[in-house]
């Protein structure tokens, strides 16, 4: 009898290790939360995953080259990878000079970067995830309504050249996730959900459902622009498109 | 007179004036048979309009200027060429020479670091790597092929919204493009006119606020009227951090953008840019013509030059021509074009004359005009009291009263240079010029002037509370009005020993405690 509790108590001691401690990922707990395009009655939902602490870096996207040789820069196919792709790399496997092991991977395509998460075992974060996760300062899991967290990301969206840094450069969220603004942007699984058309400002009109509540966009609503510029990065890109300040991280749904 | 009625029907098919005409003598035949030579006399008179206004259909005449005119939109293009683009101040040259072409506009979108001003740093967002962006200089019926490129290491999508295009956006729903590609579309200049472009991507006021516009220029099919020199300026609000001349990197502030509140107004992207090296310049004689636009994003524009009256000003970059025009007024998003010929030589001052702009927050430019003197325009006396340019800092009129000092720790001579040279640029430069040449009967020379170097007591007191009445520098008399400069001691100090330290005066290191003294 003890030893069966005893087992019971070891198997949920060990599940809740493997649980809590991905190797390097960290447990985000699921919730809900009201997106920037959304209203009172569209709430979005996010069950419990896991997500890279940092982002991919430069030396652990050279090791799946060498995995997969179709990846190299002289052998991607054209549809899955613009010109741009692996554009600070020298040759396949080799970055050029200047450029740190330990800098967040970018010039990727979404097609690169899903397969490469897809080979770790993991998936790309979905939008939804992603600025759940965002969402977090040091202290707080929803930070959206403090004027310094706001203004940090809207100072790194103007600041040119941030991603030459190493990985960990900038602050360790609530949720023990680092370099979510700071250093890169990143793909998502369904980057392009949310469509933002070429003319922001006609996406404030009434009958776009993205932005009823743009016009209502407030002085004091700093949040709204931060996030504007990050959905609106994501409305401009495509996915074979290689961009130097957009890197990724992996996730990993709990089964 | 049916035939004659025939005739006019034909004549007259598309000219309202003369329908109207028709229309009387349509009237007057049913009323009244017994005018009927005098209805002959008007029928034949609408005829020769209607005949005139006939060979318009087939491609007709200016009336003003006899040269031909089409409909913009039915201008053939037959040739192609790529468009010269230039870095302001400077303008490509006349389309007057050739026919509407295919125009090929090649733009790269670039974010860098630049200069706002002496020691201060500000992220720019640019159309060509200046700001204001290049100028584009296209004529009417031109078939634009607009590509927009942005930079590979750029971190932010941007497109561009010209307002010399009809269609949805001005051209920005077509040119959304993301860092690293390239996006092309086109469009056909329809109106003659003078227009401003920008980036419209969201948050569009940031986009704007940061650099992003420029000037498109459509001219008419026969080129604006040739002038002796041209010149492109365009004004703009910052909004920083850190306040007007805090060294440093300064990010910029969106909630003093919300408010309105600029930290700088300048012209051509940064504090000085028109200013010592970079003036304008112009002779005697000369017709000057500057494209003048605002880019905003929020302040409009009181644009005077100091010592000049505009001759033609193109109000609002459109088809009105006002003349002899003291200041004109610029809209956020909007542009005019102003010429005038330059009579006398000096200085003139490109200001916005809303005036705290001009002498506090950067929007002031120079255009040296050099040649012989014109004594009879132009006497060369200065009253004392007519017009007083003023530094960067607070100011008030001379005081005779104590002022608190300050706790000061004494800087090396080295940093008193450094923020000398600063606060000399911000304070005392309007006046005595950035060589300190100061202005012949106006503001005296600090550039090896006896006066100054004589007794750095009287020069420290003349800082503190100001001086007016006459004294005389270097042999030459001057009786003008300083104001009292409201600079803590160490600032005193630092910028007195700048100016004793450069153009050749006697090297004398001021030092706070000096100040301190005079000050009581």
């Amino acid at each position: 009898m003890f030893s069966k509790f005893l087992t019971v108590v070891v198997i949920i001691f060990l599940s809740l290790i493997s649980y809590g401690q991905k190797e390097g990922m960290a447990l985000i707990k699921g919730g809900q939360y009201i997106p920037l395009y959304g209203t009172d009655s569209n709430i979005v939902k996010v069950q419990d995953f896991y997500i890279d602490q940092y982002p991919v870096t430069n030396a652990e996207y050279v090791k799946f080259l060498e995995d997969n040789p179709k990846w190299r820069k002289s052998n991607v196919i054209a549809l899955y990878a613009d010109g741009n792709y692996l554009r600070h790399f020298k040759d396949d496997l080799n970055l050029k000079d200047g450029e740190l092991e330990n800098a967040p991977m970018t010039n990727v395509s979404y097609f690169a970067a899903k397969k490469y998460c897809e080979c770790q075992g993991k998936r790309l974060p979905t939008l939804d995830e992603w600025e759940y996760v965002g969402m977090a300062d040091e202290k707080d899991a929803d930070a959206r309504t403090k004027d310094e967290y706001n203004k940090f990301i809207l100072s790194w969206y103007e600041k040119p050249n941030s991603y030459n840094q190493e990985v960990g450069s900038t602050f360790e969220n609530y949720w023990g996730v680092y370099d979510m603004h700071g250093l890169v942007w990143e793909w998502t699984q369904d980057f392009n959900s949310v469509l933002i058309s070429g003319e922001s400002r006609s996406d404030v009109d009434g009958g776009n459902d993205l932005f009823c509540g743009g016009a209502a966009l407030g002085s004091s609503d700093l949040m709204n622009y931060a996030a504007f510029m990050r959905y609106a990065f994501r409305g401009s890109v495509k996915a074979n498109y290689s961009i130097r300040n957009l890197g990724f991280r992996c996730a990993k749904s709990i089964n | 007179m049916q035939f004659i009625k025939n005739l006019l029907i034909l004549a007259l098919r598309d000219n309202t004036l003369c329908l109207v005409l028709y229309r009387n003598l349509k009237t007057n035949m049913m009323i009244d048979s017994q005018i009927k030579r005098k209805l002959r006399s008007l029928a034949s008179l609408s005829l020769l309009v209607g005949a005139v206004s006939f060979s318009s259909c087939s491609g007709g005449s200016d009336q003003k200027s006899g040269i031909s005119k089409t409909n913009p939109e039915d201008i053939k293009v037959v040739s192609e060429m790529v468009a010269e683009l230039t870095a302001p101040p400077f303008v490509p040259k006349s389309t007057a020479d050739r026919a509407a072409t295919k125009l090929i506009v090649d733009m790269e979108i670039i974010e860098e670091t630049g200069t706002m001003a002496s020691g201060v740093e500000y992220v720019y967002w640019t159309f060509g790597g200046t700001v204001p962006g290049s100028f584009i200089r296209t004529k009417v019926g031109d078939e634009v092929e607009f590509h927009l490129k942005n930079h590979p290491d750029n971190k932010l999508p941007h497109n561009i919204d010209l307002h010399a295009v009809t269609g949805p956006g001005g051209g920005a729903v077509s040119s959304f493009v993301a860092p690293g590609h390239e996006i092309v579309f086109q469009f056909k200049t329809l109106k003659p006119g003078l227009y401003v472009y920008h980036c419209a991507t969201a948050p569009v006021g940031m986009h704007i606020a940061n650099g992003m516009y420029g000037l498109i220029l459509v001219e008419p099919e026969e080129g604006l009227p040739p002038v002796d020199k041209e010149y492109y300026v365009m004004q703009g609000d910052f909004y920083t951090k850190g306040k007007y001349g805090e060294a440093g990197l300064q990010p910029f502030d969106m909630q003093k953008a919300i408010d309105e509140e600029a930290d700088y107004v300048v012209f051509n992207g940064s504090v000085g840019a028109l200013s010592g090296d970079d003036a304008l310049t112009a002779k005697v004689g000369e017709t000057v013509r500057i494209y003048f636009g605002n880019g905003g994003p929020n302040l409009v524009s009181s644009f005077h030059v100091i010592g000049e009256i505009f001759d033609r000003v193109t109000v609002e970059g459109g088809s009105l021509v006002n003349e002899n025009v003291q200041t004109t007024l610029v809209p956020a998003g909007g542009a005019a074009m102003v010429e005038f010929k330059v009579d006398v030589p000096g200085e003139l001052v490109l200001v916005d004359h809303s005036i705290f702009r001009a002498f506090n927050k950067g929007a002031l430019g120079i255009l040296n005009v050099t040649g012989p003197e014109n004594k009879q325009i132009y006497s060369g006396t200065i009253q004392e009291g007519i017009y007083l340019p003023e530094g960067g800092t607070i100011q008030s009129m001379p005081v005779e009263d104590d002022q608190p000092a300050k706790e000061a720790v004494e800087m090396t001579k080295a940093e008193k240079m450094e923020m000398g040279k600063k606060l000399y640029g911000s304070t005392c430069f309007a006046c005595h010029q950035a060589n300190g040449e100061g202005i012949e009967n106006a503001f005296p020379p600090l550039a090896n002037a006896d006066y100054l170097n004589e007794d750095v007591d009287r020069a420290i007191d003349i800082v503190l509370r100001g001086k007016s009445g006459e004294i005389t520098v270097n042999g030459k008399k001057y009786n003008s009005v300083m104001t009292a400069q409201n600079l803590t001691d160490e600032e005193v100090a630092a910028v007195m020993t700048y100016i004793y330290n450069s153009w050749g005066n006697n090297g004398t290191e001021v030092t706070t405690e000096m100040v301190k003294k005079v000050r009581k």
